[in-house]
């Protein structure tokens, strides 16, 4: 395993960054999500407009590698629709799973594209998943 | 009593052989699970290929010398922890099961509306869940010893928790999360005098200190094999004879029967009353050969080897200014287990990097949330050693946490 692939310099910088890591004015949607074997812990906010993803933060405690996954995500969810965050969800997964190997689709991940890697790592799957399904969550209703 | 060397022992564990991205396997995390010696690998490996059969069944010889096998282990855990009668000693999975049977067996029977079951609040998640779903169908209060600063029970705080009402008291002897031995002798004195029996969950004490349940007087006692040296799979349930026979059977089947009729049943004596089913016997062989291992060795002086490397990796984490101790700094009723945190690095990333040189740790909340939450951390790294350890491991443990933070952008 190379650490440099995991502990890459964008996963530091998305995990130290700390810029959607915040509290929303009334968010429209709260959802937490857990990984009970490790102890991440966080909770996604979510701003609607319509069927738009106005803004989006979150809060809690976790792993580099689930830290910098959610920052990512909140990075590419902020003014998109529902219905294209859910894509982006099911290609992420898609990914870390490795059903999803089309460049061109992952391309769409952006920055998270760097957590491809992880697929290698079944002990931090979990981690790098958590911040998507919590996001899968808290839109499946609307 | 002169020490043990470590370096000879891991020539008898096969696993040590292999290289993890060509470095030194140092493999820390004897809590969850030991490594087994050839000894133990050969002892079921000879028992399938020679002596395998369905014990207590059959007239025919693999029966009779699995049966003989099974009732050999048997007798060498009784010695072992110094119980009185080989009917004391009951095989069971694993630590789990044994709290499970003695909850659901033991518990239902004991424990009405308002009756009190003390735990503690260190306890791992397989000593508070039955406990919680007995009180939940019988009635009854669960109530928490807490620890003070230093991850120790008071005396006045076992005075406190444990009374009158108290009907049972269920505790680890030594903490898979802080490696504090509590103070069993002093629990199971007072609960005596209230009026209750007492399970003491001996999972991360008996493969490392030598137990005279005897002299311990804890009314029933769990461990399992496997953090001993020993196989997965296979765990023991000690209870004074008088309690046990007391307890109404836990699984029903085959080989726990007296006389079955078509609407009822009586049931075998002890130990088979409690051990339904066949039972696993290589299991149990692994087990006798694992004690064999470590009474060899000498339980002194495992816990001696233990000591140093406790007092010597706790001094070189001390000096590091990002390291946090999580439980007692000193030597003193504390095991071979340190729990620790790095400051601004969560410990999956402290695990996932150690891992890449080789050091084998746990990370998480060791399954024991409530601690965790009283403790108020989310998760911690922990180190837990055995007497394959050697001070060298601690060397490379500890240069691997000076790269943790490196690789995570910390000077170190």
């Amino acid at each position: 395993m190379d650490l440099n692939s995991i502990y890459s310099q964008l996963i530091m910088e998305h995990n130290k960054s700390g810029h959607n890591k915040r509290h929303l004015p009334n968010p429209d949607i709260t959802e937490k999500g857990h990984n009970p074997s490790c102890g991440d812990d966080i909770t996604l906010e979510l701003k609607l407009n319509g069927d738009i993803i106005e803004n989006a933060s979150f809060t809690g405690v976790g792993c580099a590698i689930s830290q910098a996954s959610t920052s990512m995500m909140i990075d590419l969810i902020k003014g998109i629709t529902i219905e294209e965050a859910l894509t982006l969800v099911k290609t992420f997964i898609g990914m870390i799973k490795k059903e999803i190997e089309d460049e061109k689709e992952l391309e769409k991940l952006q920055d998270a594209l760097v957590l491809q890697n992880i697929s290698n790592m079944p002990a931090r799957v979990k981690c790098a998943v958590l911040a998507w399904h919590t996001l899968k969550e808290a839109l499946s209703d609307k | 009593m002169h020490k043990l060397n470590p370096e000879e022992i891991r020539k008898d564990f096969p696993i040590f052989k292999q290289r993890i991205q060509d470095n030194r396997l140092v493999y820390l995390d004897n809590g969850a699970t030991t490594q087994k010696p050839m000894q133990v690998i050969n002892a079921i490996n000879n028992y399938n290929q020679n002596s395998h059969g369905n014990p207590h069944r059959g007239a025919h010889q693999l029966s009779i010398r699995a049966t003989e096998e099974y009732d050999l282990a048997k007798e060498k855990v009784r010695k072992f922890i110094n119980a009185r009668y080989i009917e004391e000693i009951i095989f069971t999975r694993n630590t789990t099961e044994s709290i499970n049977l003695i909850a659901y067996s033991c518990g239902k029977k004991l424990i009405n509306k308002g009756d009190e079951i003390v735990l503690a609040i260190s306890e791992h998640h397989s000593n508070i869940l039955p406990w919680q779903r007995l009180v939940k169908e019988n009635g009854g209060i669960l109530k928490y010893i807490y620890l003070n600063e230093e991850g120790r029970i008071s005396p006045e705080e076992i005075k406190r928790k444990i009374t009158d009402r108290t009907k049972i008291v269920s505790i680890a002897h030594m903490s898979n999360v802080l490696g504090t031995i509590h103070p069993i002798e002093e629990i199971i004195d007072h609960a005596h005098k209230m009026g209750s029996i007492v399970v003491i969950d001996g999972a991360q004490s008996t493969p490392h200190m030598k137990i005279d349940i005897q002299k311990l007087d804890a009314d029933l006692f769990v461990f399992s094999g496997h953090k001993m040296l020993g196989p997965m799979g296979i765990g023991v349930l000690y209870g004074k004879k008088e309690i046990l026979e007391d307890m109404p059977p836990f699984l029903m089947g085959g080989d726990m029967i007296e006389y079955v009729y078509e609407q009822e049943a009586t049931f075998a004596p002890l130990p088979y009353k409690f051990e339904a089913g066949t039972q696993n016997v290589e299991g149990a062989v692994g087990l006798g050969a694992a004690i064999d291992y470590l009474e060899k060795i000498g339980l002194d002086r495992i816990e001696n080897h233990e000591k140093m490397l406790t007092e010597y990796a706790l001094d070189r984490m001390l000096s590091l200014p990002y390291v946090s101790i999580q439980g007692p700094k000193d030597l003193e009723m504390r095991g071979g287990l340190i729990s620790f945190t790095i400051d601004d690095i969560h410990p999956h990333d402290i695990a996932t990097i150690l891992d890449s040189y080789g050091v084998a740790i746990r990370a998480g909340h060791h399954c024991a949330q409530p601690l965790m939450r009283y403790l108020d951390v989310p998760a911690t790294s922990r180190i837990s050693f055995y007497l394959y350890n050697t001070k060298e491991d601690v060397d490379l443990f500890v240069e691997g946490i000076k790269n943790v933070r490196k690789w995570l952008g910390y000077g170190s």
